[in-house]
């Protein structure tokens, strides 16, 4: 057991327990907490990954700003909490359990399948330098320029229907 | 990179079906976005996974449009959740049928 896999084992099960209970925590704002701690955890992920830049965007962006929005409209609206999923007995439960294990064995079936491992690897300079922010900037303003313009003027037309959707009182 | 690749693909897919599920049981219209968020994490684990492990940044650059999509879908999705509990006073999408003939 080296150090490197005994940080994935934690942070992996970390991120998989808080990912179960976003869905069978019945307080909404239980979830969205959970939630947080799947990001952060996701984001130490990141980091054994070499990508330090997205790990940092990872907080920022969505610890900091996405779920800030998701708590603050939890907070605005005051919803109740729903039955417990392990109380719910609806048939839709077991159908969407079978449809998620389904797609879970489907996946790992593919993974290994497909053999990942046998792909040609870069060396661990070369994944050190894709992850820097140099080379991920670099790349964002060169080649990728046109789907960095198209990603502002996205942000810039859901922040105005934002606006006129949460303003307007549609009839 | 001692870490061999089929792990962090294992626990992007386990995540992936974790949000299925979610998106599947919960009633709850902010539970259900937080579920699509889920999903959208997942593939941005495997897309990095993939970078990384190739020392090409390019999958990198497709995680962070991934981020600023998820971004851009939060705020248009808890707007309408707001316009809608404006008219409804409930966020439980068996009750809102207002499409619905």
């Amino acid at each position: 057991m080296n150090l490197e896999l005994i940080l994935f084992l934690i942070l992996a099960g970390v991120a998989a327990f808080s990912s179960i209970m976003v869905i069978t925590r019945p307080n909404p704002i239980l979830s969205a907490v959970f939630l947080i701690l799947n990001f952060f955890a996701l984001a130490g992920v990141y980091l054994l990954l070499n990508a330090q830049f997205l790990s940092v965007v990872q907080v920022i962006v969505y610890a900091g700003a996405i779920m800030i929005l998701f708590l603050f409209v939890l907070m605005l609206i005051n919803t109740d909490n729903e039955n417990s999923i392990f109380s719910d007995k609806r048939p839709i439960k077991y159908f969407a359990i079978f449809i998620a294990v389904l797609v879970f064995s489907q996946i790992v079936f593919l993974i290994f399948f497909s053999n990942p491992s046998s792909l040609p690897t870069g060396t661990v300079e070369q994944s050190v330098r894709a992850g820097e922010i140099e080379s991920v900037g670099r790349e964002l303003y060169t080649t990728y320029i046109l789907p960095f313009l198209i990603a502002g003027y996205l942000l810039l037309v859901a922040t105005m229907g934002a606006i006129i959707l949460a303003k307007k009182k549609f009839e | 990179m001692q870490v061999p690749m089929e792990y962090y693909l294992i626990l992007s897919a386990f995540m992936f079906s974790v949000g299925v599920a979610g998106v599947l049981i919960r009633r709850n219209a902010i539970v259900i976005l937080m579920s699509i968020e889920l999903m959208l994490n997942s593939a941005n684990l495997a897309l990095i996974t993939f970078s990384s492990f190739m020392g090409n940044s390019v999958g990198q650059i497709f995680a962070f449009f991934v981020m600023t999509v998820a971004a851009a879908e939060a705020a248009i999705g808890l707007a309408i959740v707001i316009a809608i509990f404006r008219n409804k006073l409930t966020v439980n999408i068996d009750e809102i049928n207002i499409f619905k003939w």
